[in-house]
């Protein structure tokens, strides 16, 4: 969509705005995103699709961070306002308000576009095959038709048609560089509000969202309580808090079908204790990490710190993710309320006390949201959990007088005998270590049992006495503990704390950390977050275009180790291990 | 019509088949039999191009197929019903049957209403969705959809398991009339409820390997062939 | 009968216009296995899912030794004494046999949430010896995922016994097995359940299983109960031959 806007302006510049030029310019630029679309299709996300889905995600993500920094080196950092369209410059009065004419072509051209896709996907034989191989490809491939050509052709079809979005949104709206997440995020929030695979619903999900933002717009400033709330800026969140409402009295979006009973039992590793080798090793890495300070500088030092926080921070997410089974797109909510409570606790106590307390207000946090969470699964609940994350982020973003808006608190020091960068980072290393400990034990307690037998088969589970939502409850509240330590320590590590420590990027990065390591195994998301968060501080400052290499660096891991790094040792090692011992067998 | 040589498959690590060879001819019923395990779904989904073969040759037609995407294979006239059914539960029994729709090579083409007539069950079930009809009446959904695309040679994974004993004397019924039109079977099944009706010649698989392979009624008449492969009595 | 284990009167179920069950009602004794069958949609797989706490019926009631299940979540009804299998097996694959057990055994007792000291020790002896009376204990190390079809039934009924039921409820225990394994399993079945003082309430399509191991048959066609009896009785009822077994075949020449 992003791209659309650009090429759109571009081409339009080339041809003139003339209306040959302009309609052109705009339907050219819609065809080569599609065309573009296509292209990564058959190049790379289709080596994916046997992949878990998430992978897939992180794959989009990488491409999204790729294009942005595409469009950075094409066309700039600055916002390009197109020409307005020919001949549609004017506006009509519609009872007394002037109504721009180009906003009157959009309100119509939409239903049109809609009404097309939606005869298109009901009413021909494509659509019904399309249909038919989204919920059983292989399947569909048996009754002779070809799959991959048919998933091309839907790729065309969405990019074509975002990029269709973009081109259309450029008189009315720059085009910017930061057009790519927040339009993510639109797109699958109407997608879930409205229930997977309906495209009903997705027009109803958009027009819901649409007139509660126009009514926060239209409310503006109220006077609440003796207090001013401001419901223009709520506008940020108003979709997010919609997709709360909407998932927590309907779990499948407003016209959703529970998914069935999946055709295709999902593939599970044996996951066995670690042995004494494991706890030997992680003990030789923890001394090695104690003596770091004795070798490398205080910048190493610093960049250590974060690795260790957002190990924890990481290993908290796995937690819930790998043994709990529940994918979480709003794992920085925690993290930032435990930075959140850490920066306001230590005002009225010492900094030793407010890291406990802080993550404290995280777990609570956690309480509450994960009641709602753990009635839902899949997708829904991984969406749940982004809005909870983001209406968390709004609330800290706008409550000025608590929170410091987006300018954040500053002042967020340790006590003095920790406030050496040695002493911090041994601090560091003591907790997140201590607390990685304890996760991991308790994976192997009989607690992460329980949470793995809910995963593996909930009807079982609860068949001999588990109670199923109160263990996956335990579960979120114990990762949104864990999370919030970690997101205090992050806090006295910066002396400082913003917004930005909820936002949906670090939310990601979460996800990008467990997922790189591997989600089936136990030290991923440690060595996730290390490459990571070693990834970031090196591009951004060695290169200009960062953003692009870690894109490229993620999509190629995730192309070469689809079950992260971590899980692809794990299977040379077992291969090494069967053929040595093939070997023997063979000599004796 | 299929010749199979000395086909070799496996998942991973694990090798199932070692070196099956058989044949079906044109219009014949061949039954695929052996023990759970035996390798009996491994064959059907190494022929249906669902599992790549490691090793061997597998023509339909006189073609190679082996190693073809099942797409093509299907298109080459091969009709595969897995194990379990495997209907689309989202659409609805017509738009079940339309999904399986090719053109066929030659010769009268099915229809819905042919269909209708071989499974009267279905008739009444039109708009109905695949999720909401009953197991026997998805089986032979399983089957008609794919007869749509007017296959020469059908292969069934176990169409009986799980179904009531009237479902399948119905859906005997529907085989023998299959036969009678001239389409090849290749009819994979552990007890010998089905086969015993339709089956011309009978293979036998035990742990990966062709035991048996003759006419049918001399096996049914071994009883020590079926107690030592099949384990019956 | 003077007080039967469970008493079920009246339950019916709807779902969208097809009514699935419409008012089924007898009683299982302590000790006694009843099968129930029936042709494919005639409710049977929807009356385990309501005894077993996962659906809610629209009316009826269950009463298991004077308490009533109706409305109690299936950790609840669990918990009462009843242990279940599933016609699809579902076992907890991500762990070793004997962790599948042991899990089993955790929740009845109550230590789920145990957080800090590891799962290897606990209760293992125990899980072990289960293991051993179903017949599988050389295999107590091997992923669950691995195991051949008929070990993981033989697994599915040694989790459902953790938990000493009361009353065991087998959603088609043979289906996906040969029919000399069938028969093995259900010997093995009735031995351990007559051990336990379990009763068992099995579904099957398998008539010679269900003739050989049912001390009673009851018998649902959409929704009803059209018979109910002992196997012979049940074998020769007109109604049933015609809905079920189909009329002229006998259920037992179906090999020759």
């Amino acid at each position: 969509m992003m791209l659309g806007a650009y090429l759109a302006y571009s081409l339009i510049g080339r041809f003139g705005a003339g209306p040959l030029g302009y309609w052109g310019g705009v339907l050219l630029a819609a065809l080569a995103v599609g065309a573009l679309g296509v292209l990564l299709e058959r190049t790379l996300l289709r080596r994916l699709y046997g992949a878990p889905e998430l992978l897939q995600l992180i794959a989009t993500f990488g491409v999204v961070l790729l294009i942005k920094d595409a469009a950075l080196a094409v066309w700039g950092a600055e916002d390009l306002l197109g020409p307005r369209a020919p001949g549609l410059g004017g506006a009509i009065a519609i009872f007394g308000q002037p109504v721009p004419q180009y906003d009157l072509l959009l309100i119509v051209l939409a239903p049109i576009v809609l009404a097309a896709m939606w005869v298109a996907l009901s009413r021909t034989r494509w659509g019904l095959l399309v249909r038919a191989a989204t919920e059983d490809r292989e399947m569909t491939a048996a009754l002779g038709v070809n799959p991959s050509w048919l998933f091309s052709g839907v790729f065309f079809v969405g990019a074509l048609l975002a990029g269709l979005a973009g081109a259309l949104q450029l008189p009315r709206e720059p085009a910017n560089l930061n057009m790519d997440l927040t339009i993510i995020a639109d797109v699958f929030v109407v997608t879930v509000v409205g229930g997977l695979g309906s495209i009903r619903g997705a027009f109803v999900a958009a027009l819901i969202i649409g007139i509660v933002r126009a009514l926060c717009i239209g409310i503006g400033d109220v006077a609440l309580f003796g207090s001013v709330v401001s419901f223009a800026k709520l506008t940020l969140v108003a979709e997010f808090v919609v997709m709360a409402v909407v998932l927590v009295a309907r779990p499948w979006g407003l016209y959703g079908q529970p998914p069935g009973p999946s055709a295709i039992a999902e593939q599970r590793d044996l996951q066995v204790p670690p042995g004494r080798r494991f706890a030997i090793a992680a003990a030789l890495l923890m001394a090695a990490l104690a003596a770091a300070p004795l070798l490398v500088d205080e910048y190493a030092l610093v960049l250590g710190a974060d690795m260790l926080i957002f190990a924890l921070f990481a290993v908290s997410l796995h937690f819930i993710m790998g043994p709990g089974g529940m994918a979480s797109f709003g794992h920085a909510a925690y993290f930032g309320l435990g930075a959140y409570a850490a920066a306001l606790a230590t005002r009225s106590m010492p900094m030793e006390l407010a890291l406990i307390v802080a993550p404290l207000a995280a777990g609570i946090g956690a309480l509450v949201f994960g009641w709602f969470c753990v009635r839902l699964s899949g997708v829904y609940l991984a969406m749940l959990t982004l809005a909870f994350a983001q209406i968390t982020w709004a609330t800290v973003y706008q409550w000025d007088a608590l929170t410091g808006g987006s300018n954040g608190l500053v002042g967020v020091w340790p006590a003095v005998w920790l406030s050496s960068r040695v002493a911090y980072y041994w601090l560091t290393l003591a907790i997140a270590g201590g607390a990685i400990a304890l996760l991991w034990r308790v994976v192997f307690a009989p607690f992460g049992y329980a949470l793995r037998a809910v995963r593996d088969s909930p009807q079982r589970a609860a068949a001999i006495g588990i109670d199923v939502r109160a263990v996956r409850w335990a579960g979120f509240v114990l990762a949104g503990l864990a999370a919030g330590l970690a997101g205090s320590l992050y806090a006295f590590s910066k002396g400082s704390i913003s917004p930005d420590s909820l936002s949906i990027p670090r939310s990601i990065d979460a996800l990008v950390m467990v997922l790189l390591g591997g989600l089936q195994t136990l030290f991923g998301p440690v060595v996730g977050a290390a490459l990571l968060a070693w990834l970031q501080d090196t591009l951004a400052r060695h290169t200009e275009y960062w953003r692009a290499m870690l894109g490229a660096a993620i999509l190629v891991l995730v192309l070469l180790f689809p079950q992260g790094i971590v899980g692809a040792l794990g299977a040379a090692a077992r291969a090494l291990r069967q053929r040595g011992i093939g070997k023997r067998a063979a000599a004796a | 019509m299929l010749e199979v040589r000395e086909l070799q498959a496996g998942y991973g690590a694990a090798t199932i088949l070692f070196d099956v060879s058989f044949d079906v001819g044109n219009g014949e019923a061949v039954a695929l039999l052996g023990r759970n395990g035996a390798g009996k779904s491994t064959t059907l989904k190494a022929i249906a191009g669902w599992l790549k073969p490691r090793r061997g040759d597998i023509r339909l037609d006189g073609r190679r197929i082996d190693g073809a995407p099942s797409y093509r294979i299907a298109r080459a006239g091969l009709g595969f019903v897995p194990e379990g059914r495997r209907i689309f539960t989202g659409l609805t029994v017509a738009q079940n049957l339309e999904v399986g729709r090719r053109e066929p090579h030659a010769g009268v083409p099915w229809t819905p209403q042919r269909l209708f007539s071989l499974f009267p069950a279905l008739a009444e079930l039109r708009d109905r969705r695949g999720g909401q009809i009953s197991g026997g009446e998805q089986q032979m959904l399983a089957i008609a959809r794919t007869l749509m695309g007017n296959p020469t040679l059908l292969l069934l994974d176990e169409p009986g398991e799980g179904l009531a004993p009237l479902v399948i004397a119905q859906l005997t019924e529907a085989l023998r009339a299959l036969k009678q039109a001239g389409v090849a079977i290749l009819l994979a099944e552990q007890s010998l409820v089905l086969a015993a009706a339709i089956a011309d010649r009978a293979c036998v698989l035990e742990s990966g390997q062709l035991r048996y392979a003759g006419p049918y009624g001399e096996f049914a008449r071994d009883a020590q062939a079926r107690a030592e492969w099949l384990g019956l009595d | 009968m003077t007080q039967p284990l469970l008493a079920i009167r009246g339950i019916a179920k709807a779902f969208g216009g097809v009514q699935a069950l419409a008012g089924v009602s007898f009683d299982v004794g302590a000790g006694e296995r009843v099968a129930v069958i029936g042709p494919n949609g005639a409710g049977k797989t929807t009356l385990f899912n309501v005894l077993d706490g996962q659906l809610a019926p629209d009316r009826g009631s269950a009463v298991l030794a004077g308490r009533a299940l109706i409305g109690l979540s299936s950790q609840a009804i669990a918990r009462l004494g009843v242990g279940r299998t599933f016609q699809v097996t579902a076992t907890f694959a991500s762990m070793t046999v004997r962790e599948n057990v042991q899990v089993a055994l955790l929740a009845q007792r109550g230590q789920t949430y145990a957080l800090l000291s590891p799962l290897r020790a606990r209760l293992a002896d125990e899980a072990q010896s289960l293991l051993k009376q179903v017949g599988i204990d050389s295999l107590s190390e091997r992923a669950a995922a691995t195991l051949a079809y008929g070990d993981l039934k033989r697994l599915e009924l040694a989790v459902a016994l953790a938990g000493t039921p009361r009353l065991l409820l087998m959603d088609e225990p043979t289906a996906g097995l040969a029919p000399p394994e069938r028969a093995r399993l259900m010997r093995q079945v009735s031995d351990l359940a007559r051990l336990a003082g379990s009763a068992v309430l099995f579904t099957e399509h398998d008539m010679d299983v269900v003739f050989a191991h049912a001390d009673r048959i009851v018998v649902l066609n959409r929704g009803r109960v059209i018979a109910i009896g002992a196997p012979s009785a049940v074998r020769a009822n007109p109604e049933v031959r015609n809905v079920y077994l189909g009329s002229g075949r006998d259920p037992e020449a179906r090999d020759a």
